[in-house]
């Protein structure tokens, strides 16, 4: 049996090298790349989430910008008419948006592929129309600001936060708020995945008449992972109106979920290690488009044409091409000529 | 009571519901063609129509007529289409289907980014492709525009239906679509039928653009946004794998949202596209095969 | 010495990382029958795609002197190949007539293409009742002749036949056997048939190749290898 030591160590020497990036990086980089990060961060913790549901379980959900406004508005409605500290709102936010990814698995039990993107895409068009209706709750077409209504912002105008004694920026604060959350949803994530969770997701993707056929129930299994996915998705919601300090309709629209999913695409279906290049191509690639020109409708036209690239280039995103680079290896070991 | 029911201003409506059905049903037939050759949801075409519309407009701005730059957008369409399956679908064919849904994003935005980056986004007008005097029918006065855009939207996808039923191309191309490996050992060139199909849908949405246009006052880059969702709701109504069903329940959706808001007093102008999101949600909660559609079998 | 109308030189072929075929020679003459026989895995169907295109492979594939073995299916088809492959390929959403229509693609000959539909339904005469019916709702045996038919239509100098037995009640399997021999014999067709029924391709080929793992173990006449019990013991099973 060989020795499992040299794999356990490799793992070790990884989370060791991401911890010591994650508590060190502000150092590094200027005050308002934190704050970018922390951006990519939000990203990141949804990409996660969705490459749960889409990834590992088969289930495509076009609908997950609609989640991170359940989080989002959570957020900013407790913060704003119940004057909750804003980091506190950060479970309940993920809870209330598990609660209705839970909800939306139920129906989407009947559909499969096709009609599942179709149903979540209308879902995801539906809701900022929906955000503006209910305006008691969601303050309509003008949201709500945190910045002005929300009493007790762990951030907000003063623009320093002091935690556990050491005072730093707000936007270090940030980035530290949210990849902390990220990288211990990425451990969770990983966990699920490598356990019995993961493998029926897995199962499901595959094959669901042979999941059902060895005893998996598939309805359970479904709406677990549009509920775990929710959750995420309203982490993120969650610590995105807190990073923007406002929050309405218009920054949950349909581009929201097409950004998300394109990050578990790009960085990889049912591969976990790619999701933080996802996240990443999908924060900074808008900014990027900007740069390389400002004329009238040119950053979409890059910015869609990058994705297109990169689509061509890597079909199978990112962990795919790194499975790819892996395999051969262990195909030569493996089969005999 | 029958008597005093006003039959006038229903036949009317409903020629209206049938005029916008007629349009969303040109750019559905679009959306299915692609979903049954390439197996996915073209979330581009209503950007590529409004393309296509772009080219119209700056033809009829160089002089054409209205007929003749309808003419000639179809065809630079159905080029344009074919170009874009080898240019950027052929490549991800063996790819997973969530790939070239992502690629049909990022067309999305590299056609609709080309548009306003070509012609700047200030609002434009087409001329309209019909009189706007009123006719006569039985008594009842209609539109000549709603009308005409019935009967070339009728034109185009039966035309279409002609192609497929009779020529020996369509037959290949219907082949390629259902079987594409029997289809090669007969020497159908598979891959050449799949942009046959990307430029006969480029063809329809230039039509359904063509024909949504000139009924505005006047239009901008976002003018196929609506039209795609109330294709798509009117494609699942139908069957989104069947091109009968995307002309029928895009005409009948038309008819319905149309009548409702006619008759249902506080579905204003602005309800309708959730009407629309409604039907989509609805048919896909209670049938999700839709009207015309096959149901999905489950093989083991 | 007939003229090689097929000739494959050390032909492999795989499926991704897989070999299936290891080196395989073989030969069709023109207006030959040949059979290729051999257990499951043996690489029978392999070799028939390796042919068509359908599968990927290298060595030396000449069909009438020329290579195709860089060509594509739809290539290697208009070149005057036509493989009916296992499990059929009928396409099940047109009608009958339309598979026939389908399989003149390539021909620029209507008034050819005519004659040959009625000679095809003169085969087939349970075609010829069924000519509007959608392919789907045929028998197993039905769907087979329209394969077959279908086939004859492109007016090919060379029929792969894929297993033509499997799946098919013995008459239907009879009647399909006598039908390739009668073009074999009075049309001069080439072909090339795939059968795990040993006696039923031996009786219908002049000549045979057993193939045991990717390779070709035994070759020779028909006749001979019938009576061959070494041969049939170890190979064929009876």
């Amino acid at each position: 049996m060989r020795s499992r030591a040299p794999g356990i160590a490799v793992w070790l020497l990884v989370a060791a090298v991401v911890l010591l990036a994650y508590l060190f990086a502000p150092r590094f980089i200027s005050d308002f790349h934190s704050r970018e990060l922390a951006g990519a961060g939000v990203f990141f913790i949804a990409i996660v989430g969705l490459n749960l549901l889409t990834g590992y379980t088969g289930q495509i959900s076009l609908g997950h910008g609609a989640l991170m406004a359940v989080g989002g508005y959570t957020t900013a409605a407790l913060a704003v008419h119940e004057h909750w500290r804003d980091v506190w709102t950060i479970p309940l936010a993920g809870v209330a948006a598990g609660i209705v990814g839970f909800l939306i698995g139920l129906p989407a039990l009947r559909l499969s592929g096709l009609y599942l993107a179709l149903a979540t895409f209308a879902f995801a068009i539906a809701i900022p129309s929906l955000l503006k209706k209910f305006s008691g709750l969601t303050g309509g077409s003008q949201g709500l600001r945190l910045l002005e209504d929300a009493p007790l912002q762990v951030t907000g105008l003063s623009g320093t936060v002091t935690i556990f004694g050491h005072t730093m920026t707000q936007n270090h604060f940030l980035y530290y708020l949210t990849w902390g959350i990220g990288l211990v949803g990425f451990l969770i994530a990983w966990l699920l995945v490598r356990g019995r969770v993961g493998r029926t997701f897995r199962a499901v993707r595959d094959s669901e008449v042979a999941a059902a056929s060895v005893g998996i129930n598939l309805a359970w299994t479904k709406t677990l992972a549009f509920a775990l996915s929710g959750v995420y998705a309203g982490v993120a919601g969650s610590l995105l109106a807190i990073q923007v300090e406002i929050v309405n309709p218009l920054s949950f629209t349909f581009l929201l979920s097409i950004l998300i999913l394109v990050g578990v695409v790009v960085g990889g279906l049912g591969s976990l290690g790619g999701m933080i290049l996802g996240a990443l191509f999908v924060q900074y690639l808008p900014d990027l488009s900007t740069h390389v020109s400002t004329a009238e409708g040119a950053p979409d036209f890059i910015f869609g044409a990058a994705i297109i690239v990169v689509m061509l280039l890597l079909p199978t995103g990112v962990g795919g091409f790194l499975r790819r680079l892996a395999r051969p290896l262990t195909t030569r070991l493996y089969l005999r000529p | 009571m029958i008597l005093a029911f006003d039959w006038t201003q229903l036949a009317q409506q409903i020629v209206i519901g049938l005029a916008s059905g007629g349009v969303w049903a040109t750019l559905a037939v679009a959306l299915v063609l692609i979903y049954r050759s390439t197996g996915v949801i073209n979330f581009a075409q209503g950007e590529m129509a409004m393309f296509s519309t772009f080219i119209a407009w700056s033809l009829v701005n160089h002089g054409f007529s209205y007929w003749a730059a309808f003419v000639l957008t179809v065809a630079i369409s159905f080029a344009g289409g074919v170009a874009v399956e080898r240019a950027v679908i052929r490549p991800v064919e063996r790819a997973p289907v969530l790939t070239v849904v992502i690629v049909t994003l990022g067309l999305f935005f590299v056609v609709n980014g080309a548009a306003r980056w070509i012609w700047s986004p200030e609002t434009r007008s087409l001329p309209n492709a019909f009189s706007t005097r009123p006719i006569s029918v039985a008594g009842v006065a209609f539109s000549i525009s709603d009308l005409g855009t019935i009967a070339v939207s009728l034109a185009a996808v039966a035309l279409l239906w002609a192609f497929f039923r009779f020529t020996k191309l369509g037959l290949a191309s219907r082949a390629a679509a259902v079987n594409p490996d029997a289809s090669r050992l007969v020497g159908v060139r598979v891959t050449w039928m799949l942009a046959l199909g990307w430029g006969l849908a480029a063809a329809m949405g230039a039509v359904s653009g063509m024909l949504t246009a000139p009924a505005l006052a006047s239009f901008d880059q976002n003018l196929m946004q609506p039209v795609l969702l109330y294709a798509f709701a009117g494609a699942v109504l139908g069957g989104i794998d069947s091109p009968l069903g995307a002309v029928v329940g895009s005409l009948l959706l038309g008819v319905l949202i149309n009548l409702i808001g006619t008759y249902v007093n506080w579905v204003g102008t602005d309800l309708r596209l959730p009407v629309a999101l409604a039907v989509i949600l609805g048919v896909l909660l209670v049938r999700p095969a839709g009207l015309f559609g096959r149901p999905m079998e489950t093989r083991v | 010495m007939a003229k090689a109308l097929l000739e494959l030189e050390d032909v492999t072929a795989r499926y991704g990382p897989v070999s299936a075929l290891h080196g395989i020679s073989l030969r069709v003459d023109e207006g030959e029958a040949v059979a290729v026989l051999g257990a499951n895995g043996a690489g029978k169907t392999t070799t028939l795609r390796a042919i068509s295109g359908t599968v990927k492979r290298s060595g030396g594939i000449a069909f009438a002197g020329r290579s195709i073995v860089r060509r594509s299916p739809e290539s290697v088809a208009r070149a005057g190949i036509a493989h009916v492959p296992e499990g059929r390929g009928t396409l099940t959403d047109l009608t009958v007539a339309e598979n026939l229509r389908l399989g003149a693609y390539t021909r620029r000959d209507r008034a050819g293409v005519r004659e040959d539909e009625q000679r095809v339904l003169g085969y087939f005469p349970r075609l010829a009742e069924r000519r509007s019916q959608r392919a789907g709702t045929l028998s197993g045996g039905e769907q087979q002749m329209l394969a077959l038919a279908r086939a004859l239509m492109l007016r090919p100098r060379l029929l792969l036949l894929d297993e033509p037995s499997l799946g098919l009640a013995p008459l239907v399997v009879a009647e399909i056997f006598r039908i390739v021999r009668e073009l074999n014999e009075r049309d001069g067709l080439a072909v090339l048939v795939v059968e795990q029924n040993a006696a039923l391709a031996l009786d219908a080929s002049a000549r045979a190749y057993v193939l045991e793992v990717g390779r070709v173990a035994v070759e020779g006449d028909s006749a001979r290898l019938r009576e061959d019990v070494a041969v049939r013991r170890s190979y064929l099973g009876y």
